[in-house]
């Protein structure tokens, strides 16, 4: 056998099963999905298999529109704050000592620990009408069932989502550079806007995509904590599917999202090269 | 009567099932909706059939039949193997039996509505009522349901209906009127839940309306619709959970099927009424799919469930009324308690029934609520 055989066999073998796994369990629901959209609506949670692009004007109709728009804001929201609430934690972590260090990364991942909707449902315990933060201040107030409770809930779900790669970004700065930065005699904040920041941006870029996309598509924090009265794209793709028994159009919805995510992939993939 | 569950199981389901419909569409079934109904003459079933050479595979909700059902029945009735798989809502149970042409399954619970839909697609074995012996166990009301006069395709298992649950000791007023959920006063303001299942969200206002809660015409939707948002920023929506929130007080009432207000809670404030416009009658039954070939046993299963000890455990432990006059009697219905409803009274709600296409009006009326 030749060497460039052997790569190959070798190549096969190992990517071989990862490759598989992706097929099977990635690409064809995803074709699947893709297949949907330009079919009928089963009455009974089927398809029908006859051509149409109904489902994808239908995206365009203001009513879905303005879900889609309610999510964009959400998420950004969402993601704002995670960036001005992580970025200071891992900056600060990635300057502890070692063993500070570890425990801090921990104490960031250790919420994943507990299953998700517990978490959520923790919330709901601190926000309601008799919960601990109105018992303890001893007010009124409706912290739950609106925006603010949702994006409560979602940037602490996804959090450390933007903390871990700012911290890896801001870890790999070579410290020479900020001294350098001082040693010309640039202030502390210029030394973070001109030097940290810019070489920090492809972990920015990282942490924001990974919050914004599961804050786009949650279903289940508006549900919870919004009290369902916010229709998310994520409480949208959920009723078509278990509700409405509309699988072309939750697939459509399904598909747009895919869309906007390999969009925000596109960006993100560009600042870190650029970074 | 859980229709609505949280699943975690979402992608599996609609991947697999996706699965099945490519394969199916690969064999040349070109659609799940294009059954016709067979041929109106139902086979003969053998009443001496050897039980012992059939097994059973049943579908049902999470928690709604005796967890030894299977085995008592397999005890009992001398059937080979019966297996109980569940699904989470009427939804999911419409998807395992459409797209396979429900194959696999023997003996399904599915709502009214939707066993009616299931018949009108040609997928249900006609009731052969000599191998039940125990339908004379049932109300005669129990015959009379508007989706299927005579029990000719399903069997009722139980049977409810929508209202208001309420804490007793929290409302300043108790509530009469579905008004009471649209238009809260302000001491109950966001205090008040009301469900976003399509059909039940648009009933408070379809009967405050007095139009049929199984109204197709658009202008009757579009003032429905109009009571609907009115009421958006007063009220909260849930499903699932709105029991617990009566509980911690974090809500005084709530929109509820009966079989879910927790009227037995040990402090006897939650309280359950039908608003004086009138409500829904919702009916839970077995049918049988035509493709099983286990018909005899399938029968036997659906007569050994409308025994009385078995059927009498619904009311007992789950507390929803059976539909069975010689398990009812048999119950203990303590004051406060749903199980007296009597069979009069839930007749006098009108039955949610199959609108087919037309369902996807409640549809876009729900995401024109929400998306407000």
């Amino acid at each position: 056998m030749s060497p460039r055989w052997g790569r190959r066999l070798g190549a096969f073998v190992f990517l071989g099963p990862g490759v598989a796994y992706l097929a099977v369990l990635l690409l064809v629901p995803l074709a699947l999905i893709l297949s949907y959209t330009v079919f009928r609506r089963g009455r009974f949670g089927g398809i029908v298999y006859e051509f149409t692009t109904e489902n994808f004007s239908r995206l365009f109709d203001p009513l879905y529109l303005d879900v889609v728009l309610a999510s964009v804001k959400l998420a950004t929201l969402t993601t704002v704050f995670a960036l001005l609430l992580g970025y200071p934690t891992a900056y600060l972590i990635a300057r502890l000592p070692r063993t500070w260090k570890t425990v801090a990364l921990v104490a960031i991942v250790l919420p994943f620990w507990t299953n998700f909707i517990i978490r959520v449902y923790a919330w709901t315990i601190l926000l309601s009408g008799p919960g601990l933060i109105n018992s303890a201040l001893g007010t009124q107030l409706e912290l739950l069932y609106n925006h603010g409770a949702i994006v409560t809930g979602l940037l602490y779900s996804y959090l450390p989502l933007m903390v871990l790669p700012l911290y890896a970004a801001i870890e790999r700065l070579d410290p020479q550079l900020r001294e350098a930065s001082a040693n010309l005699g640039a202030s502390a904040f210029t030394t973070f806007r001109r030097v940290t920041l810019p070489l920090t941006l492809p972990g920015v870029a990282t942490g924001c995509l990974f919050v914004f996309v599961p804050s786009f598509g949650n279903f289940v924090i508006p549900e919870i904590l919004g009290g369902g009265r916010t229709a998310t794209v994520g409480t949208l793709i959920r009723a078509e599917f278990l509700k409405s028994r509309d699988w072309p159009f939750g697939s459509t919805l399904a598909l747009a999202v895919i869309v906007v995510l390999i969009v925000l992939l596109v960006i993100q993939s560009w600042v870190s090269r650029r970074g | 009567m859980s229709r609505i569950r949280y699943t975690r199981r979402l992608p599996v389901v609609v991947v697999a099932a996706g699965l099945a419909l490519a394969v199916a569409a690969c064999g040349g079934e070109s659609s799940t909706d294009s059954a016709k109904p067979a041929p109106s003459a139902a086979a003969q079933l053998d009443a001496k059939a050897d039980l012992s050479k059939q097994s059973l595979t049943v579908t049902v909700w999470p928690g709604y039949t005796p967890k030894e059902l299977a085995d008592k029945a397999k005890a009992k009735l001398g059937i080979s193997k019966v297996d109980i798989t569940e699904h989470d809502t009427n939804e999911t149970a419409m998807t395992k039996l459409t797209t396979q042409g429900g194959e696999s399954i023997d003996v399904a619970f599915v709502s009214g509505q939707y066993a009616q839909a299931l018949n009108e697609q040609g997928l249900l074995e006609p009731i052969h009522a000599e191998l039940i012996p125990n339908l004379s166990n049932l109300y005669p009301e129990a015959t009379q349901l508007s989706y299927d006069k005579g029990n000719k395709f399903s069997v009722p298992y139980t049977w409810g209906t929508t209202g208001i649950c309420y804490r007793s000791d929290l409302v300043k007023a108790e509530p009469k009127s579905w008004k009471d959920i649209l238009t809260p006063p302000e001491w109950a303001d966001k205090k008040v839940s009301m469900m976003t299942t399509e059909r039940w969200l648009a009933l408070p206002a379809l009967k405050v309306l007095r139009y049929s809660v199984n109204t197709d015409k658009d202008e009757e939707l579009a003032k429905a619709k109009e009571l609907l948002l009115a009421a958006k920023p007063h009220v909260i929506y849930d499903d699932v959970t709105f029991g617990q929130k009566l509980q911690s007080g974090e809500t005084v009432m709530a929109e509820a099927w009966d079989g879910w207000c927790p009227t037995t809670d040990p402090k006897k404030n939650i309280k359950f009424v039908v608003p004086s416009e009138g409500s829904d009658l919702w009916v839970d039954t077995m049918v049988i799919m035509k493709s099983s070939k286990n018909k005899e046993a399938a029968h036997a299963l659906i007569n050994y469930i409308l025994d009385p000890e078995i059927h009498s455990w619904a009311a007992t432990n789950i507390n929803y009324k059976v539909p069975n006059k010689a398990a009812m009697d048999k119950v203990e219905k303590p004051e406060g308690s749903l199980l007296g409803i009597s069979p009069a009274e839930l007749l006098q709600g009108e039955s949610i029934i199959d609108l087919g296409e037309a369902s996807a009006k409640y549809t876009r009326l729900s995401t024109e609520v929400a998306a407000k």
